[in-house]
Order: C-alpha cells, then structure tokens, then sequence
C-alpha cells in the first residue's frame, strides 16, 4: 500500500509537512481502527513509544498511551512537574538522545517553540510534536480534521467558525493549516486583543483561503456548518474586569445555538471550562466529547502508520 | 567604480572589493562579515560618493581575509545592491551580484524568547528561510516567527 509506506518512519511536527492525500490515508487507517479502540490489535509489540511530556496534558497525553497499549505496544516516559525535576540541570537535547536510544518513536510536548523540530533533528527515531509553544499541535489539528469528516463526509464546501483565543492557542494555527488544504469558508471569531497573528494572516492570504473576521459569533452563526470553540485564557488580560466582560460575550449557549443551522458541529480541542454552558452537552449539535473519543483510534492509526504495524 | 572614488583609496592585491552598498551601509556590511578592525584586516571604506546608478553609495575593500561566495551573499541582507569584486594580484578574477541565500543559518537571532534556538544550553544553531526578497522577510525555521528588516538589524546589532 503506498499510502502506509508514505508515513513509515516520518517525523509529525507540523500539518504542513503533510498533504490532502497523506490526510485521506490516515481518515481511512482511522476510521478501520475505530472497530479497536476498545479493544486490541496486537501489531506493534515488540515496540516501545517514548512520551516526553515537558509540559502537563491530560488528553493527548493518555489518548497516545491509550492507542499504543491497543495496538500491543509499550510505553515509557514522563510528564509535568516529574518532568522538571527529572530533567534537573539535562537540557532537552540529551534526554532526547536517551529516549531516542530506549524507543522506537517519541511523542514530546514542550513549552517552547520549535522543541519538537529540534527534537527531531536529534532523533533517528521519528518524532511527534503533540504541541510546542503556541505554535503547533498536529495530531489535534488532524483529529479535528478526522472529527469533521466524520460529521459531513466530506470537508471541501463546509464554513467553519472559529471561535475564542486566535493569537495564542496553537491548535487554531494548525488547523487553519490543515484547513489550507480544502475547500472551506472560514469565519474567525475573537475579541479584538485576540485577533490572529500577521503570521497566520500571511498564510491564509498565501494559500488563497477564504477567511474573514468578526469579533461577534452573532454576525456569522447561521452561516457555519462547524463551530470550533477553544478556551480564552484569563492571563492573556491585563484588565480583570475587560476579561469578565469578553467571557460572557464568546460563551457557546443555548442562545447562539439556537439561531444556527439545525445541523450545526460544535467542536471543542477540551479541556473546557465555561466557553461552552454546560447546556449545550445535551444538544445534538454537541460532538465534542464524540471528538475526543475520535482521539484514540485516530492516535492508533497515526501510530501504526508511522511505527508500520503491517497492513 | 568612478574615477572620483579610485582617487580616495588605492588598488588592493588580494582580497574584495563590495561596490554599490547604499550609501551609509559600509560599517553595517562590515559588522555582517565579522570585520570589527581589530582583526589586522587592510580594510577601506568609501562613504557617500556618487554613483550612476544609486545617487551615493558606500564601497568597502577588504585586502587578506578570504570570503566564500556564500559569506558575501550575506552582506544582501543589508545591502541587497550591492556587488562583489574578487581581486587576485590587482586584477578582478569574478564579479558577482549578491543575492539572498534562501536559509540563512547561524548568523541571526529570533526575536522569540520563546524559540528553542534562543535557549543557550541546547546545541543548536538558528536557522531562517526566505519568504520575501522585497520587503525582506524571513521566517524562523524553528518557531515560524516573521522577521522584517528591522527585526534583522536588530538581530545583528546594526540599531
Ligand atoms: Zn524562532
């Protein structure tokens, strides 16, 4: 099969390292391993993934550990605070080596930007950046992805909505990224302070997407076949009180819902706090829990395909 | 050159000769190449004289320091106008334009305190890519941070 030997061995740090046909084959491993990922396919057992969690993640984190255990696999590593005062005076160089010496593929996410490419560059094994900085986060980006394939079918002709931290999250860069790739209307949301980085701007002008910006989710609602909702972070104000006034403003309720399409995708990377009420779970346009469950045979197939666990 | 500046310095025998840098760039060329003076370099710098084709321009000559082509390209950068003349016993063997390099690795700092290149414990060395010639922009190849030619005069401590 071609498309497995196109990922074989491949480093995943960013979207744009991969393309619309690399994505197809990697929906169609998914969508197979769905039918496993409660259960087990042992075809990676003589194979150990390393997770360097330089930084706390709950989800991406267990969805990795989750996938590789289904697939026959084992797992090493550590993660947070262990990571701190493990790695004691190490740079991050020299615990890559080590990891590189005791796995057959590491999975790192680090605070600082481009960690994972310099990661890469260490390693012989491949590499997989699950998040460095604010910059990118690809196997959330192609989870998305999948989760929107899965609603539609298809992805090409969809207006996504975008909504909350658009300066800071790197899930937003990568998947406008992997967006870049179809046919797709994009409607960013944001208060002001968290408009888009020139950046990304440049990359969508570059790619010729169709984008606009509003800071108000009410002006662009009934247009979305997808809302994508991630978390506006309290930090990122200098002004409490400018905070508490731009929460309520971007919170996903009943309200919003209401006035969108009857087959509207709320989307969410999660954790939530309160971006989303708590009264939307119950509603049919909710899937963001159905798309963290998408996390785990999504994680197997990117771990078979990269780690080849026959076909 | 004009006839005008050949009267300020004297031929060199071996080394280069960078003509046409816009006018007031020379000691900015001459920190991109690492040439500080105290290095015993035989180095001539032409300030604001006339030329046909910029208005005023600096020149620089550097005698007995060897440059590689890829070094000289460099000095684009600052002074995309400018041209190359290597000189081997008083006679010029190549003439040169330069031209952006499309990675540009080592020389420059990303202005992200939060890119890995910037931490000084880890071995590595920064790396852009050329997104634009003009206006010049660079890319960060580690974080993806844009880079103007503020930022790179910045980087190079020419402001
Ligand atoms: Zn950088």
């Amino acid at each position: 099969m071609v498309g497995f030997l196109d990922w074989f061995g491949r480093d995943i740090i960013s979207v744009l390292d991969f393309g619309r046909e690399d994505f197809e084959v990697l929906f169609t491993e998914a969508l197979n391993m769905e039918k496993y990922a409660k259960s087990r396919l042992d075809v990676l057992g003589d194979k150990v993934l390393a997770l360097a969690f330089f930084e706390p993640s709950t989800r991406t984190r267990l969805s990795f550990e989750t996938a590789m255990l289904r697939l026959g696999g084992s797992v090493i590593g550590f993660s947070g605070t262990e990571a701190t005062s493990m790695a004691k005076g190490e740079n991050l160089a020299d615990t890559i080596r080590m990891l590189d010496a005791y796995a057959n593929a590491i999975v790192i996410r680090h605070s600082l930007e481009g960690a994972a490419k310099f990661a890469a560059g260490i390693a012989e094994s491949p590499v997989i950046n699950a998040g460095d900085g604010s910059q990118n986060h690809p196997t959330q980006a192609m989870l998305d992805l999948y989760t929107i394939w899965r609603e539609f079918k298809v992805i090409d002709g969809l207006s996504i909505g975008i909504l909350g931290d658009l300066r800071y999250a790197r899930v937003v860069n990568s998947l406008v990224q992997a967006l870049s790739y179809y046919r797709v209307r994009l409607h960013l949301i944001s208060p002001e302070l968290l408009r888009p980085r020139q950046e990304l701007v440049e990359f969508m002008e570059s790619r010729g997407m169709k984008y606009d910006w509003t800071n108000d989710p009410y002006n662009v609602i009934n247009d979305l076949d997808v809302l994508y909702v991630v978390r506006i972070q309290r930090e990122r104000f200098p002004d409490p009180m400018e905070y508490e006034r731009i929460r309520g403003a971007y919170k996903v309720n009943l309200k919003l819902i209401e006035r969108g399409k009857p087959n509207l995708v709320i989307l969410h990377p999660l954790p939530r706090i309160d971006e989303v009420d708590f009264t939307v779970d119950n509603t049919p346009q909710a899937r963001y829990f159905k798309q963290a469950g998408f996390g785990v045979p999504l994680r197997m197939a990117l771990l078979r395909l990269v780690l080849g666990g026959g076909s | 050159m004009s006839g005008k500046s050949e009267l300020i310095i004297s031929k060199i025998r071996n080394g280069v000769v960078i003509d046409h840098i816009p006018a007031g760039r020379a000691l900015l060329v001459l920190r991109l190449l690492g040439i500080s003076g105290r290095d015993g370099f035989r180095v001539a710098l032409v300030m604001n004289v006339e030329s046909r084709k910029l208005g005023t321009k600096d020149i620089v000559k550097i005698e007995g320091r060897e440059l590689t082509k890829d070094e000289l390209n460099l000095v684009a950068l600052v002074a995309p106008t400018a041209t190359v003349n290597m000189i081997r016993d008083y006679e010029v063997v190549s003439k040169f334009k330069v031209t952006m390099p499309n990675v540009i690795e080592g020389l420059l700092k990303c202005k992200n305190p939060k890119c890995i290149t910037n931490q000084q414990r880890e071995p590595v060395k920064s790396r852009f890519r050329l997104v634009s010639r003009e206006p010049l922009k660079l890319v960060c190849d580690y974080c993806g941070t844009m880079h103007e030619l503020s930022d790179i005069e910045k980087s190079l401590g020419l402001v």
